[in-house]
C-alpha cells in the first residue's frame, strides 16, 4: 500500500528472529523526519531519524498499531454551514470508515459549542468525537 | 467618517490576531483588527482537519479550534476588530480607507500598521492550459471551502493538478467524503507540499501522484469531461508533444500554490522581495517604510501557523514600541534613511529567500532567520556567512522547497557587518 511502508526483509544469519526494518515519515509536526525502525519478532527494538521522543513513539505505534485522528463534518440541522468535529485522540486507523460513517449519522441542534461531544464513544474505541466550531453561539 | 488609530491591523487571520494581543501586551491601547470577512481566523477557519498549534499550544488542534483561541486572546483584552470591513487602500503615510456595512466608508490615519493580509490560491489563468471553459474547475480552496463551510462536494471523479498542502488536505476529504479521487498530477520532481501530508492524505487512501506530469488540455463543454495529461520533461520542466493522454473526470482542482496577497503594500510603495513576494524586513518586521509592519503569509508563504502567530507576536510588539517610543521611531527613520545601520541577508545558494531581509546593528538576543530552499538537497549543511566568513553550519539529512527551513543566528555575531548570507552545500549527486 503506501510507500513509506515498503519493507526491508534483511535476513541476517546471525540473527536469531527476523528482522524487519520500517521506514516511515513522522507526521507529528511539519517537520517530517524519516524514521527508520528496527521490528524484531513483532518488537520494536530500535528507532533512527527522529528529532523528538515523539517521533520514537510514532514509528512504535505506526509499526505494530497505527492510530490517526480522524476530523469530520456533521450536519446541524437549521445551519447551513455544517460542523466540523475530530475524535479527541487518535483511533486505530482500520476503523476511520467506520467512524466517518457515525460522524454523517449525526444530526447536532444550535447552538454547537466548541469541544461538545458529538458521538460518544465512536466505534467501542473509548473515544468521543467532539465539535470543533462555534456555530450560533 | 475619519479616523485616528495607533495600531492598524490589516486582516483577522493567524498574524493579524497574534499581533494584536502581542501589541496590546506590550501596552498599547487604540488598536483595530479590519477583518473583511465576518469571522476571524482566515484560513483556518477552512482547515478543519487536525495539525495546528502543537508547538504554540502544545496540543494538536484543528483549525477552527486554533483560530477561536486566537480570536478568544483578543476579545478578552477588548480589541476591536471591524468585520466585514475591507481595507481597500494604504498609502505610504499610514492613511487607510476602509469600507463595511456596519461604518460605511472610513478613512483611517494609523500611527503603524501591521500588514496580516495572509495569501490567495495561484488560478488557472497563469497556467495557460489550453481547451474549453467548463464549470468544474476549481482551486483546491475554493473546493475546501465549498465542502467544509457550505457542505458541497464540488464532484465525483477528481483529478488534481498540483500537490500544494491544500490540495493534498482537499484529496483525502474528498475520498472521506466518497469521490473518486484519481491521481494528483505534479508538473516538477518533487512535491509543493509537506511530506506528512503526502504520506497521510494520499499514500493512505492509494491515491497515486505522479510527478513530471501535468495536464496539457480541457474537455468539456457545459461540465468538464476528461483532462489531457502529458509528460514533462524535467530537464525543459516542459509537456512533451505527443505524450498526452486522456484521464475522465468531472472536475479538476488546481493546488499550485499560494501567493502573498500584496496589493495594499505596493500601493504605499513598499517594495517586494522577489523571492518571497513579501514585504522586505528586518528582524523587528518592519518593511522599509517606518512603523509599517508584516507577518505571516503576506510576509511569506508558512507551513506552519504557530510561526505564523510567532510572527504576528513580533510585529505588534514592535508596533507598539514604535507607537509609544518616539526614540525608537525616529531611530528607525533615520536608519533607513540610507541603509545605514542595517546588515544585509541574502539568499546564497540553492536558497530562495530568507526573512528578515536586513538585520539593525541594535538587534539584541537570537534572530531567527526563515527561509525556502530551490529544490531537494539530500545530506545538506545550512551555511551562515558574514561578509564571507561561516558563522554557522547546520547539518541537514533533507531540506525540501515544501517546507520552511530555518536557522538561528546570535545578533552579536553579524552587529556592525554588511552582508549576511544563507546558503545551502551539497555533495554532487
Ligand atoms: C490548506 C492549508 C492547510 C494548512 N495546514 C496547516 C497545518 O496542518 N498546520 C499548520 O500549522 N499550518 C497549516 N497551514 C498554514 C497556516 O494555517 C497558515 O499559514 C496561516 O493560518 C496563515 O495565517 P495568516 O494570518 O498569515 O493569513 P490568513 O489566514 O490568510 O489571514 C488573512 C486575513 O486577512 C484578511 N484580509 C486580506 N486582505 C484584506 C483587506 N484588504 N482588508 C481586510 N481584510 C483582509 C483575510 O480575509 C483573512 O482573514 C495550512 C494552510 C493552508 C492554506
Ligand atoms: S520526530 Fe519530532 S521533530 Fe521529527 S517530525 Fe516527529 S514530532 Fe516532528
Amino acid at each position: 500500500m503506501a510507500d513509506n511502508q515498503v519493507d526491508n526483509v534483511a535476513n541476517d544469519a546471525n540473527m536469531s528472529g527476523k528482522r524487519v526494518v520500517r521506514r516511515f515519515t513522522c507526521v507529528n509536526c511539519p517537520l517530517g523526519c524519516d524514521l527508520t525502525a528496527t521490528v524484531e519478532n513483532g518488537n520494536v527494538v530500535n528507532v533512527e531519524g527522529n528529532v523528538c521522543l515523539r517521533g520514537e513513539t510514532y514509528a512504535q505505534t505506526e509499526a505494530t498499531n497505527p492510530m490517526r485522528v480522524v476530523t469530520g463534518l456533521v450536519n446541524v440541522s437549521g445551519s447551513e454551514m455544517p460542523a466540523s468535529c475530530r475524535t479527541e485522540s487518535a483511533i486505530p486507523k482500520a476503523l476511520i470508515p467506520k467512524c466517518l460513517q457515525a460522524m454523517r449519522s449525526v444530526e447536532l441542534k444550535l447552538p454547537v459549542t466548541i469541544g461538545q461531544v458529538v458521538v460518544p464513544n465512536v466505534c467501542g474505541t473509548g473515544v468521543d468525537v467532539i465539535a470543533t466550531r462555534n456555530i450560533g453561539r | 467618517m475619519k479616523r485616528q488609530v495607533d495600531i492598524a491591523i490589516i486582516g483577522g487571520g493567524a498574524a493579524g490576531l497574534a499581533a494584536a494581543a502581542a501589541a496590546y501586551d506590550e501596552g498599547a491601547r487604540n488598536i483595530v483588527i479590519f477583518e473583511r470577512e465576518s469571522a476571524p481566523g482566515g484560513i483556518l477557519k477552512q482547515c478543519i482537519h487536525n495539525g495546528f498549534g502543537l508547538h504554540r499550544f502544545n496540543e494538536e488542534l484543528t483549525g477552527p479550534e486554533y483560530a477561536s483561541r486566537e480570536a478568544a486572546a483578543v476579545s478578552e483584552r477588548g480589541i476591536e476588530i471591524e468585520f466585514e470591513a475591507t481595507v481597500l487602500s494604504l498609502s505610504s503615510s499610514k492613511r487607510l480607507t476602509v469600507v463595511s456595512p456596519t461604518m460605511g466608508f472610513v478613512e483611517v490615519q494609523a500611527k503603524a500598521v501591521i500588514l496580516a493580509m495572509g495569501s490567495r490560491e495561484r488560478t488557472r489563468g497563469p497556467l495557460r492550459i489550453a481547451g474549453t471553459r467548463p464549470a468544474g474547475i476549481y482551486t483546491a480552496g475554493t473546493a475546501q471551502h465549498m465542502i467544509n463551510l457550505e457542505g458541497i462536494i464540488p464532484g465525483n471523479n477528481v483529478v488534481m493538478l498540483g500537490s500544494g498542502d491544500i490540495g493534498l488536505i482537499v484529496a483525502r476529504r474528498l475520498a472521506y467524503e466518497g469521490a473518486n479521487v484519481k491521481a494528483v498530477y505534479n508538473r516538477s520532481h518533487f512535491s509543493g507540499g509537506l511530506k506528512r501530508n503526502i504520506v497521510q492524505c494520499l499514500d493512505d487512501y492509494g491515491i497515486p501522484l505522479k510527478f513530471l506530469h501535468t495536464i496539457t488540455s480541457i474537455y468539456g463543454k457545459d461540465r468538464l469531461e476528461a483532462v489531457g495529461v502529458s509528460d514533462v520533461d524535467k530537464a525543459t520542466k516542459l509537456a512533451i508533444p505527443g505524450t498526452e493522454k486522456i484521464v475522465e473526470c468531472d472536475t479538476l482542482l488546481l493546488s499550485v500554490g499560494l501567493i502573498p496577497e500584496n496589493e495594499l503594500t505596493s500601493q504605499a510603495g513598499i517594495p517586494l522581495d522577489r523571492g518571497s513576494s513579501g514585504a522586505s524586513v528586518d528582524e523587528m518586521y518592519q518593511t522599509s517604510t517606518p512603523g509599517v509592519f508584516s507577518a505571516g503569509n503576506v510576509l511569506h508563504i508558512h507551513d506552519l501557523v504557530d510561526y505564523v502567530s510567532e510572527e504576528g507576536e513580533g510585529a505588534g510588539r514592535a508596533a507598539a514600541r514604535y507607537v509609544l517610543d518616539s526614540a525608537y521611531e525616529e531611530d528607525s527613520a533615520n536608519a533607513r534613511e540610507e541603509g545605514a545601520g542595517y546588515s544585509k541577508v541574502v539568499p546564497g545558494n540553492g536558497v530562495k529567500y530568507v526573512v528578515p531581509q536586513r538585520i539593525s546593528i541594535k538587534a539584541s538576543g537570537r534572530i531567527t532567520l526563515r527561509f525556502r530552499v530551490r529544490d531537494v538537497y539530500k545530506d545538506a549543511k545550512i551555511k551562515v556567512l558574514v561578509d564571507g566568513r561561516e558563522i554557522k553550519s547546520v547539518p541537514k539529512r533533507v531540506l525540501v522547497p515544501a517546507e520552511m527551513a530555518q536557522v538561528k543566528i546570535p545578533s552579536k555575531d553579524v552587529s556592525g557587518s554588511s552582508n549576511v548570507e544563507v546558503s545551502i552545500e551539497f555533495g554532487g549527486e
